[in-house]
């Protein structure tokens, strides 16, 4: 009997197989001198997997980021050694902050050449080593496609990341075998000890004024209708870190909306007030706590995480539960006793109240003007539940956080932990195509001017974004923070540029609209919304426009500013 | 507070950076690091000695346990383990400290492995605190250079640090 022939596949080939193996169906990237290889691949099997050419490496970094945060896939980005890979660098590490699964590939100069400066020359992996889970330098094509699947099961194991495969030029044309596998599956998680279980049934038993606290674990994890019932189940309130808008729908009468910073006014109140507060896939981060010293001392704190080295990182908690949130809570869930806090009940609505209270005062400062509040009126009565909320980083961020009616875990997409202005059109574009739902960007001309490039991708792929710019004339969120605390000395935040974003549209081949009016918002966010190409609304609002409510940095609920003159209730 | 902590790696490309470059970016100060291969090649292990209280030490085990390479922490408690730490130093030798020299590295069982007219090399083996007091004696008597390795450190009896 005659030997089967062994089939030799290239290095690239061997990516290119094995993406399609972990269920890969799109990629973003960008080609280069080290990648040719790859995309030739990409190339000849252009009908198994898709390419989206972005216009920058960042944008299909953001784009991948995206596109995982509304999928819950990995997200996969290509780019080229030295700059191509550079380029990449705040994109993963966006992914980093906020626990996004992502695979980065990138090129690199043949082995031989390693570590002699060559043309496009980069240590990528030096580079990236504290911006990722794990990175690797391929030094043989044999090894290749298991490093591919251990960097899927790192990137979705425990608490999600990205993952960086370094793949020098020889590698990629080096002939290997190839035999497909499985779908990588994660590593498994540790549960939580059942004494801890206990304890923790212990401590919401005892609780008068119980507060549940979820971030983006809980999100990532879709547990919303669980902590619903919990909540239900013991008459406790929820608040949410920004990373966890989306794991409740604003419409739930037990949802307070995200606290911090700019959180709203009853969450921040809630937390304030609690006796217990049982955090859910949460890190304490500082825009959430405000000043650690002060934040929420006469309560006990219980902390669900995935990652054992968030316990005690930022807040030191009474009770730490490392493992499976959703395994840890329904457990916890299961345990505890049903209770009635009328009083705890009554005190929060209170804060509700008051809270409505100050968005209405707000509200009539404002009679005549378009204001952000407005606009997401619009927006809100306008868009599905499906629709994709993506944003950039500044105020338009913290007045969507604040403002935005969600439904459903995955359909908002914006950068938390690192807070990288020039993130949304490249995610906007990624969240679109991997959800196939309307996506809508909220930005800012500040941050637009950082990512508009990307409307040509937009543009060239016919994603339908609409894109609302609140355009300020300012980098409105430090312009913010120098008119409360810099006496209002604007250095470098008044933009004074000239740029007409109707025109910049056009000249991508998109669609763009100025509005200075709510009506004209109206008109131009239906038309945008129903329409099937990329759709620019220079949203034109006041400078003086604040996001408030606001802790000062390093202050706390005692400090909080909700209105405009710096006024402490 | 000083610990002692023994790390499992794999033996691969970039792990002792990736380890170091951890202390760098949390902000964790170490004292010592050694490095080393494992009666399994496919293994290596660290064994770093720091200075800090529950909340550093906590904090650097966890986020050693993150690192994908890193196969097991443990912290090791000083009245169950042996510690040991390798000095080499060169002092002057001169006629009037040549005999301070030899009677010191004698109570100290320490070896003198190099001796020309001008300098004798010493070799001492112990816990740190030998190794400093020794380092002390020397002082007044003119070092010319040392070098010390880092404590490396095992558990006694049958304990091992599985992986």
């Amino acid at each position: 009997m005659a030997k089967k022939k062994k089939t030799l596949y290239s290095g690239a080939r061997i990516i290119i197989e094995t993406l399609i193996e972990q269920g890969v169906s799109d990629v973003f990237g960008y080609p280069g001198g080290q990648v040719l290889d790859i995309y030739d691949e990409l190339f000849k099997q252009s009908g198994r997997i898709n390419h989206v050419l972005t216009a920058h490496e960042q944008g299909a970094a953001h784009a991948a980021d995206g596109y995982s945060r509304v999928t819950g896939k990995v997200g996969v980005v290509i780019a080229t050694s030295g700059p191509g890979a550079t380029n990449l660098v705040t994109g993963i590490a966006t992914a980093m902050l906020d626990s996004v699964p992502m695979v980065a590939i990138t090129g690199n100069v043949p082995s031989t050449m390693v570590g002699k400066d060559a043309f496009q020359e980069i240590n990528i992996t030096g580079i990236t080593m504290p911006i990722t889970k794990h990175n690797y330098f391929v030094t043989d094509v044999t090894e290749l496609s298991d490093i591919i699947r251990e960097a899927f099961k790192i990137a979705r194991s425990g608490r999600p990341g990205p993952v960086l495969i370094d793949v020098p030029k020889d590698i990629q044309t080096a002939l290997c075998e190839f035999q497909p596998k499985e779908i990588v599956t994660p590593y498994e998680i540790e549960e939580a000890d059942d004494d801890l279980i206990d304890k923790a049934v212990e401590m919401i038993d005892a609780a008068k004024r119980p507060y549940i606290y979820i971030g983006g674990g809980a999100a990532a994890q879709g547990m919303t209708k669980e902590i619903m019932r919990f909540a239900e189940k013991i008459d406790g309130y929820i608040g949410s870190t920004f990373m966890g808008i989306s794991a409740m729908p604003n419409s739930y009468e037990r949802y307070l909306g995200m606290q911090g910073m700019h959180g709203r006014y009853a969450s921040s109140m809630a937390n304030k007030r609690a006796d217990l507060i049982i955090g859910i896939g949460i890190r304490f981060s500082d825009r959430a706590t405000g000043n650690v010293d002060k934040y929420s001392v006469d309560a006990r704190i219980i902390q669900l995480d995935v990652d054992l080295s968030e316990i005690n990182k930022n807040i030191i908690v009474d009770l730490g539960l490392v493992g499976d949130i959703r395994s840890s809570f329904s457990r916890i869930a299961e345990r505890c006793a049903e209770k009635k806090l009328p009083l705890w009940e009554e005190e929060v609505e209170g804060y509700k109240q008051e809270g409505k209270n100050i968005d209405a005062r707000i509200g009539e400062l404002s009679i005549g003007r378009m204001t952000p509040k407005k606009i997401f009126d619009v927006i809100n009565e306008v868009k599905t539940k499906e629709t994709v909320i993506v944003t950039d980083v500044g105020q338009h961020q913290m007045w969507t956080a604040q403002y935005v009616m969600l439904e459903k875990p995955r359909r908002f997409a914006s950068s938390g932990g690192l807070g990288t202005m020039g993130y949304g059109l490249g995610a906007a574009i990624g969240a679109q195509i991997g959800s196939g739902d309307k996506t809508v960007l909220i930005t800012g001309d500040g941050s637009f001017g950082m990512d508009l490039i990307e409307l040509a991708t937009a543009v060239t792929y016919k994603v339908p974004l609409v894109v609302i710019i609140f355009n300020n004339g300012v980098l409105g969120m430090v312009h913010q923070w120098q008119t409360l605390f810099f006496e209002k000395r604007y250095s470098s935040t008044v933009l004074d540029r000239k740029t007409d974003f109707v025109k910049v549209a056009e000249a991508f081949g998109a669609v763009g609209r100025r509005v200075t009016t709510t009506e004209e918002f109206e008109a131009a966010f239906k038309e945008a919304f129903c329409g099937s190409v990329p759709y620019v609304i220079d949203a034109v609002i006041s400078e003086e426009e604040l996001v408030l409510p606001m802790l000062p940095p390093g202050g706390s609920t005692d400090d909080i500013i909700v209105e405009k003159e710096k006024k402490q209730i | 507070m000083r610990s002692v902590i023994a790390v499992y790696v794999e033996n691969k490309y970039g792990v002792l950076a990736r380890v170091s470059g951890l202390f760098m970016r949390k902000g964790f100060n170490i004292d010592s690091l050694t490095v080393g291969e494992t009666e399994d090649p496919d293994y290596s292990r660290i064994t770093i000695t720091m200075c800090g209280d529950d909340y550093v030490r906590e904090q650097l085990i966890n986020q050693l346990k993150k690192l994908h390479n890193v196969k097991k922490v443990k912290l090791l408690q000083a009245d169950s383990s042996v510690e040991r730490e390798l000095l080499l130093i060169k002092v002057r030798n001169t006629a009037q400290t040549r005999s301070d020299i030899m009677a010191a590295a004698e109570v100290y069982r320490g070896k003198i492995i190099d001796y020309s007219t001008d300098s004798m090399c010493i070799e001492i083996t112990g816990e740190s605190s030998k190794i400093k007091a020794f380092i002390d004696v020397m002082k007044p008597l003119g070092i010319v250079e040392m070098c010390r390795t880092g404590v490396v450190a095992l558990e006694r009896n049958e304990t091992i640090l599985e992986k």
